[in-house]
């Protein structure tokens, strides 16, 4: 479903070369909940824009769902973005003038298959549990529910992979919880891929898999044992 | 996105800055309302200097005699007497050229006019009986010279209404006897008064038969016996007929003055003068308008500026729209749309300001200037499309950079 194979991603900063990944192989199956843990600067963000369609890496290749999309230009990545990946953001990323509605909308505005707009969005916001908030601009909403509108958002062209980075970094805990579990159980009832960013030990445990990050390297790969 | 989505998203994002969106706006109203205003009352200007020429009859064709130069020195137009009141009534043969309608002959010579005590000078003009409508002229009170005056060289005149007021006063003149140069005239008629026109004051004339102007006042006389004329106008039917008329004209005098190489006679074509006169108040119209244009494409620099300053704010919105699957193409129309929405909005009020501007200076007396204004539909159009560029071009910059943020950069944008 999802393979990098020697993934190398450098930026220059002026003078100086930076390699945020380096030499990164990975495959990720259709259905898994995957954490990605490690400082920062250890080159996770890099990992999750380029698994994320929205880089490019310098050298390596990267298949998503069967297409090879390591050497795309900007619209066709426009497009994959709009098509088989879902975002949610730590800081929610919702535009402050449009309702949760619109917001949700949004993805559909672009790319293909606009029809029953209202009517996809609204099902997507009734799946997260907002059917009531949908006329709401995000500053009247909660953080929990504004994450909730970000995920409604994530999931309306129903896209083959859900990228959340640090989506509970600003929530307090009992709407940690809540997003995390709505994330775990749209993996188990909905066989949604999730790869998740965290700081947090206690949600990596409720994922199938850790994948841990130093120096642009993938330094460790084990899948959760549930059982211990 | 759809037409509809994309106006939608341009007015709501307009909307959300209402203030800095009306003051935008403002500077192209103001462009659009100038351009519009002024180049109603250019028209205006246009139209009554038209009208004046048109009111001499736009189907005149003037014959005058060819120039003289005596050794060497060029005395001007008009100057030969080469033209003779023969050659006039050739030109109004029916079968020669049919074209023609009337003919209206005149020889002019200067007199001292003496009534009683008061006494005058001025310019005697020999006509015949065509030149009152030739020339358009009204009679305020009399008759007017007929063709037996003429053909019996009688000594009546027909007073201009300056040249009547000097003489007479308020008294009637018809039926008094007045004397030029020491000969008796009786006074027949007198003109409506006409203003000032492009041939000199037409009010300060007296008008005798053509035939006594020469036999009793001309200085000058031809060898041959015949009555010269200065000037020829020719009244053609229809106004197409012009180019024809004209060239006939040439052809019989060449013949009848058995020319071989230059003519000894030119003809003005009244047409000419007016497109001439158009073309250069069209001018006039166009430069006020491009002046006016000077403040519309400063309000088009306003949406520029006010563009760029949304594109800042906004990179965040463009790495979400991005992140969402945005393409450069729809960000870019997103912007280009707000920049247009901002510049066709302004337009259109503008238009609806210039209209009603042009309406109140219609017919009023400013800085002792009297305007009239004439709108038509042409310019609105023109403010309209010109509007419409002024966002294109104002607004592709701004977009262009929209475009081409990077989504990564856009997102962490702060």
């Amino acid at each position: 479903m999802i393979v990098l194979e020697g993934v190398t991603k450098v930026y220059s900063l002026g003078a100086v070369q930076v390699r945020a990944l380096d030499g990164v192989d990975l495959s990720i199956n259709r259905g898994e909940i995957v954490a990605v843990m490690g400082v920062s600067g250890s080159g996770k963000s890099t990992l999750m824009n380029i698994l994320g369609c929205l880089d490019v890496p310098t050298s390596g290749s990267y298949s998503l769902d069967g297409e090879d999309v390591g050497s795309l230009d900007d619209d066709k990545l426009a497009y994959i973005r709009n098509r088989k990946v879902g975002f949610v953001f730590q800081t929610y990323n919702l535009l402050p003038r449009l309702t949760a509605l619109a917001n949700v909308e949004l993805p559909l505005l672009y790319g293909r298959g606009r029809r029953q707009r209202r009517q996809r969005a609204q099902e997507a916001l009734e799946r997260v549990g907002l059917a009531d908030r949908m006329r709401h601009k995000p500053a009247e909403l909660s953080g929990g529910q504004q994450q909730r509108v970000g995920i409604a958002r994530a999931l309306v062209k129903d896209p083959a992979i859900l990228l959340a980075d640090e989506p509970t970094g600003n929530l307090d805990s009992r709407s940690s919880e809540e997003i995390i579990s709505m994330l775990i159980r749209l993996n188990r009832d909905e066989g949604i891929t999730v790869v998740v960013v965290t700081h947090s030990p206690e949600i990596a445990a409720r994922t199938d898999r850790v994948i841990s990050m130093l120096d642009g390297r993938i330094v460790d790969d084990t899948p959760v044992d549930r059982d211990r | 996105m759809n037409l509809l989505d994309i106006a939608n998203s341009a007015l709501t994002s307009l909307w959300a800055n209402k203030l800095r969106s009306s003051l935008t706006v403002l500077g192209i109203v103001i462009g659009v309302a100038a351009v519009i205003s002024l180049m109603s009352i250019g028209r205006g200007a246009q139209a009554s200097i038209t009208e004046r020429i048109q009111s001499l009859g736009t189907n005149l064709l003037f014959v005058q005699p060819g120039a003289t130069s005596f050794g060497g020195i060029f005395f001007g137009q008009g100057s030969a007497s080469t033209l003779t009141l023969d050659d006039a009534y050739a030109i109004s043969d029916p079968t020669a050229i049919p074209s023609v309608s009337a003919v209206a002959p005149e020889l002019s010579t200067f007199g001292d006019i003496v009534f009683g005590r008061e006494n005058t000078s001025t310019q005697v003009l020999g006509v015949t009986t065509e030149y009152l409508d030739v020339r358009n002229l009204e009679l305020s009170t009399g008759g007017f010279i007929s063709q037996g005056h003429v053909t019996n060289r009688s000594e009546v005149a027909v007073l201009g209404s300056f040249t009547s007021e000097t003489l007479f006063g308020l008294r009637d003149p018809v039926g008094q006897t007045i004397r030029i140069n020491d000969r008796r005239f009786t006074v027949i008629g007198v003109l409506d008064s006409e203003g000032g026109g492009p041939f000199g004051q037409l009010d300060d004339q007296i008008l005798v038969p053509i035939t006594t102007a020469y036999y009793r006042l001309a200085s000058e006389r031809t060898t041959q016996g015949d009555v010269t004329v200065n000037l020829i106008s020719v009244q053609v039917e229809d106004e197409d007929l012009m180019d024809q008329a004209e060239g006939e004209i040439a052809t019989l005098l060449r013949l009848r003055h058995r020319l071989t190489s230059e003519d000894d006679f030119t003809i003005n074509n009244q047409q000419d003068t007016l497109e001439t006169l158009e073309e250069t108040t069209d001018t006039f119209v166009m430069f006020l308008g491009a002046i006016a244009g000077i403040s519309l494409l400063v309000g088009g620099i306003g949406i520029m500026n006010i563009m760029l300053v949304s594109v800042t704010e906004r990179t965040r919105e463009i790495g979400i729209r991005k992140a969402m699957g945005a393409t450069r193409r729809d960000i870019l129309v997103q912007f280009m749309s707000e920049a247009i929405v901002l510049s066709i909005g302004g337009g259109g009020i503008g238009v609806l300001a210039g209209i009603a501007l042009s309406r109140l200076i219609d017919g009023r007396t400013l800085l002792g200037q009297n305007f009239e204004t004439v709108f038509s539909g042409d310019i609105v159009v023109l403010a309209l499309f010109v509007s419409a560029a002024i966002g294109l071009f104002f607004g592709i910059y701004p977009a262009v950079r929209a475009a081409r943020q990077h989504p990564i950069d856009a997102l962490r944008y702060e």
